[in-house]
């Protein structure tokens, strides 16, 4: 990471700059307003999974889903499932969490709202358990910088970023720990297709899955063990990565934090766009999961990639910026630091264009210049891969070329065979060759890489930065909200009022009570 | 590597007027050489003897002499070859068969196109799952923007109104939908198969449909999902089944094959078409298995 006080190498108006992060904030801010007046189902069960419930029924339907629900049916969402469920514990409805949720999936247990006396018990009682799942979570960030500490980080930046999604947890072991042999920095477990539209997390280690792997608590704890041993034996600690999106995003976010993965997947906007989740849903979830990775120490990676997946990537250049700067409002404002950031962005130009690599220079280089402390995930080509494997590694070669120019920080290491199979053991081989040669013959490379101020690179990433303020700009003055109800990201309109998920949405209620929102913004562990 | 390259048997020497061949060799540097190139992986740790097996592997494909030109080893286990030789085998034109696709292929611009100035209204499509099955994928797949296999879901295409209903859809809630939004094509995902549930929840599906219409006037039915037979059709009482690997610019193209007639404007169908299940499946020409490595979730 470059220190802050190295000249833009891009001649950046700083005002500019200035400008394009007050947007942002004006932008974001009404919706962090909606975070903190609203709570969902997946925020309530997230706080009960904190307070150590776990496990499903025999139909596999969690028990955190059967006490939300019946809190829902009996006493409503407003005011939290904390007051309801320890006010229940308290009259000795149940002995535990366990037997209580058991017994409300069987409809014979009394939930009301408590007052008084009463409320104030079992707010404290709630916040007890809660803060126990609190303290795991901070016990795992420890264990990490433990296992840093007496391993150490990957030699050389980008880490090298690799996929596995063989939809059994036991085959995605073995590969993981080959991967890693082979060189893998970070290890993804792609989820199984459909999982960010379930409405609840699924149980156990799991051996079905869709183009990818069910995120289980289970699942994550095996693949951390299994990253582990193999951290050990190569002398590296080797990072893993899981998805906290969709309709589950605070628990997946909470399991995640519990079992010590190390990156998330998280983008404030992508569920709201490629899978039609509510926006207000979304950006509640949103604001939760990331006060947990905040807390512990979890990396995000956004998603800006996948608005050039839809879009030209040279007209829609400026929506990456645009995004990117909401993302980062929205990471700060919850909590997370610069070095957690992994905003997004890809390698997308198509390669018939003149001069399609210094235009993925510029734009490489405007996101390293506006965050520089920032470990930026850098994303191969997906769109213009056509089954031409020959063309498709050359083209991976440059884009690993341009990854080591600008500095990013994490590299998703492409693959010749994208749109053609899932990768075999030998085209993740030559991929990882691709990725050698190239940090090996250039890693330096970024010292002597100084595009002229008046020059084609640097006058490009000054225009995207000017057309990202405009967007700005015109976001602020229509609202967020009625920006991607009008179809302003990724060509997709989405209003606030439909979507997935909707119904699962409460504004508080002025007695709301949740202990897990309470100790994440105050930061404590009691 | 071309001097390794063996000399063609025979040099043909072309005449003005020959006709176009019937039999044809892989093409190297010369008429005739056969050469071709293979790489694969075999399960064994890398030596002599693994070379050695490459080369009989590439023998029993018909190359001979097969030249293994590369072999790494990849972890302790595996070693990975690419072999260049040339293949004993000829390619007899005349004996060709290939099973078209009884629509053709358009981009996501053309179906839009065909819409707007042949249907002049958006084309309506409401996708569900039915029954007890929770499995969106292959719905969502299709309908979603973030789509499949590299292809936007028909969401994404301007002159296309989605509904999409999500899972555990009730049969009579499907009809009553497509009824409401006046749908032009109704397309069903079952993924779940145990005791045949997919055939029966589009038996059902499609009599509902049957009930609830006047004849020739139902929607387009459209099922999709992992274990169906695509010539099934007539059984089922649905139009078209699409199998595995389907993308969505398939179905798009589909949708404007069947019913946007060209020149006609609106979408009147022949329903006897759909009594008699006659149309050509599209056996062997779905991507099995292509899931690709997106690396976007």
């Amino acid at each position: 990471m470059p220190p802050r006080s190295e000249a833009s190498p891009l001649a950046l108006d700083a005002a500019v700059v200035r400008r394009a992060r007050t947007l942002a904030r004006k932008a974001g801010a009404p919706v962090v307003k909606l975070a903190k007046t609203h709570t969902t189902l997946s925020v309530e069960r997230a706080t009960l999974r904190l307070a150590g419930l776990s496990g499903a029924d025999a139909e596999r339907i969690p028990w955190v889903n059967h006490l939300v629900d019946r809190v829902r049916a009996e006493v409503g969402l407003e005011h939290g499932v904390a007051l309801p469920v320890w006010d229940a514990l308290a009259r000795g409805e149940a002995p535990d969490l366990l037997t209580l949720a058991q017994k409300a999936a069987a409809g014979s247990v009394g939930l009301r709202l408590p007052e008084g006396k009463r409320a104030a018990r079992a707010g404290r009682a709630a916040r007890a358990d809660v803060s126990g799942g609190i303290r795991r979570i901070d016990r795992s960030r420890k264990d990490r910088q433990r296992l840093i500490g007496k391993l150490g980080d990957p030699r050389q930046r980008p880490w090298v970023y690799l996929i596995v999604a063989t939809g059994d947890i036991y085959e995605d072991i073995p590969q993981a720990q080959a991967a890693a042999r082979e060189g893998a920095d970070v290890i993804a477990v792609i989820r199984s297709t459909g999982q960010s539209l379930l409405d609840y997390v699924p149980e156990g280690a799991t051996r079905e899955g869709y183009a990818g792997t069910y995120a289980t608590q289970e699942n994550f704890r095996l693949m951390r063990a299994a990253l582990d041993e193999v951290s050990s034996e190569l002398g590296r600690y080797v990072r893993l990565t899981n998805y906290a999106s969709g309709l589950c995003m605070p628990e997946i976010a909470t399991l995640a934090g519990m079992e010590r993965l190390d990156m998330m997947l998280n983008d404030s906007m992508y569920g709201i766009l490629f899978r039609d989740i509510n926006p207000i849903r979304t950006f509640v979830d949103q604001r939760f999961s990331r006060q947990i990775h905040a807390r512990a120490g979890i990396i995000i990676n956004t998603g800006e990639d996948n608005y050039l997946t839809t879009a030209d990537a040279v007209e829609a250049a400026h929506t990456v910026t645009v995004s990117q700067l909401l993302n980062e409002y929205f990471a700060k404002e919850a909590g997370l630091a610069d070095w957690q950031l992994g905003l997004g962005h890809a390698f997308e130009i198509n390669p018939d264009l003149p001069d399609s690599f210094r235009l993925e220079l510029a734009h490489a280089l405007l996101a390293r210049t506006l965050f520089p402390d920032a470990p930026l995930k850098w994303m191969p080509p997906t769109k213009h891969m056509t089954g031409d494997i020959f063309r498709g590694h050359l083209l991976d070669g440059f884009f690993n070329l341009a990854g080591a120019l600008t500095g990013q920080g994490i590299l998703l290491v492409g693959m010749m065979t994208e749109a053609v199979v899932t990768p075999w053991l030998s085209d993740r081989d030559l991929a990882l060759q691709n990725v050698r040669y190239v940090m090996n013959a250039c890693a330096g490379l970024r010292e002597d890489f100084r595009p002229p101020p008046d020059g084609f690179i640097a006058t490009r990433a000054r225009q995207v930065l000017g057309e990202a303020v405009e967007l700005l700009d015109e976001i602020v003055d229509d609202g967020l909200l009625n920006a991607i109800a009008d179809g302003t990201f990724g060509l997709m309109r989405r209003p606030a009022d439909a979507g997935k998920g909707l119904d699962g949405v409460f504004r508080r209620a002025s007695g709301y009570v949740n202990p897990a929102v309470d100790l994440l913004a105050e930061g404590a562990k009691r | 590597m071309n001097e390794a390259a063996l000399t063609p048997t025979a040099a043909i020497t072309p005449t003005a007027a020959v006709e176009e061949p019937t039999l044809v060799r892989p093409y190297g540097d010369t008429t005739g050489d056969g050469m071709v190139q293979v790489s694969f992986t075999l399960p064994i740790p890398h030596s002599k003897r693994a070379e050695g097996a490459a080369a009989q592997l590439a023998n029993k494909m018909g190359i001979n002499p097969a030249l293994v030109v590369h072999a790494k080893a990849m972890g302790p286990d595996f070693t990975f070859f690419v072999v260049y030789g040339p293949v004993s085998h000829l390619v007899d034109l005349s004996a060709v068969k290939v099973v078209e696709r009884e629509f053709p292929l358009l981009t996501a611009k053309e179906v839009n196109a065909a819409v707007k100035s042949r249907l002049r209204r958006r084309l309506v499509v409401v996708g569900a799952c039915i029954g007890t099955d929770a499995h969106t994928v292959g719905i969502d797949a299709i309908l979603n923007i973030k789509g499949f296999a590299g292809e936007k879901g028909l969401e994404y295409y301007s002159e296309v109104t989605v509904v999409n209903l999500g899972a555990q859809v009730l049969v009579p809630e499907l009809v009553e939908r497509a009824r409401q939004e006046k749908a032009d094509a109704v397309l069903v995902s079952q993924v779940v198969s145990q005791r045949d549930a997919h055939l029966y929840n589009t038996m059902e599906m499609s009599a509902a449909f049957r009930e609830a219409y006047p004849a020739g006037k139902t929607p387009l039915l459209v099922v999709g999902g992992p274990r169906f037979d695509e010539s099934a059709t007539a059984e089922l009482g649905v139009d078209r089944i699409f199998g595995k690997g389907t993308t969505p610019s398939e179905v798009a193209s589909y949708l404007v094959h069947t019913l946007i007639r060209p020149g006609g404007q609106t979408g009147e169908r022949q329903t006897g078409e759909r009594q008699t299940g006659e149309r050509q499946t599209l056996e062997g020409q779905t991507m099995e298995g292509q899931t690709g490595d997106s690396p976007h979730e």
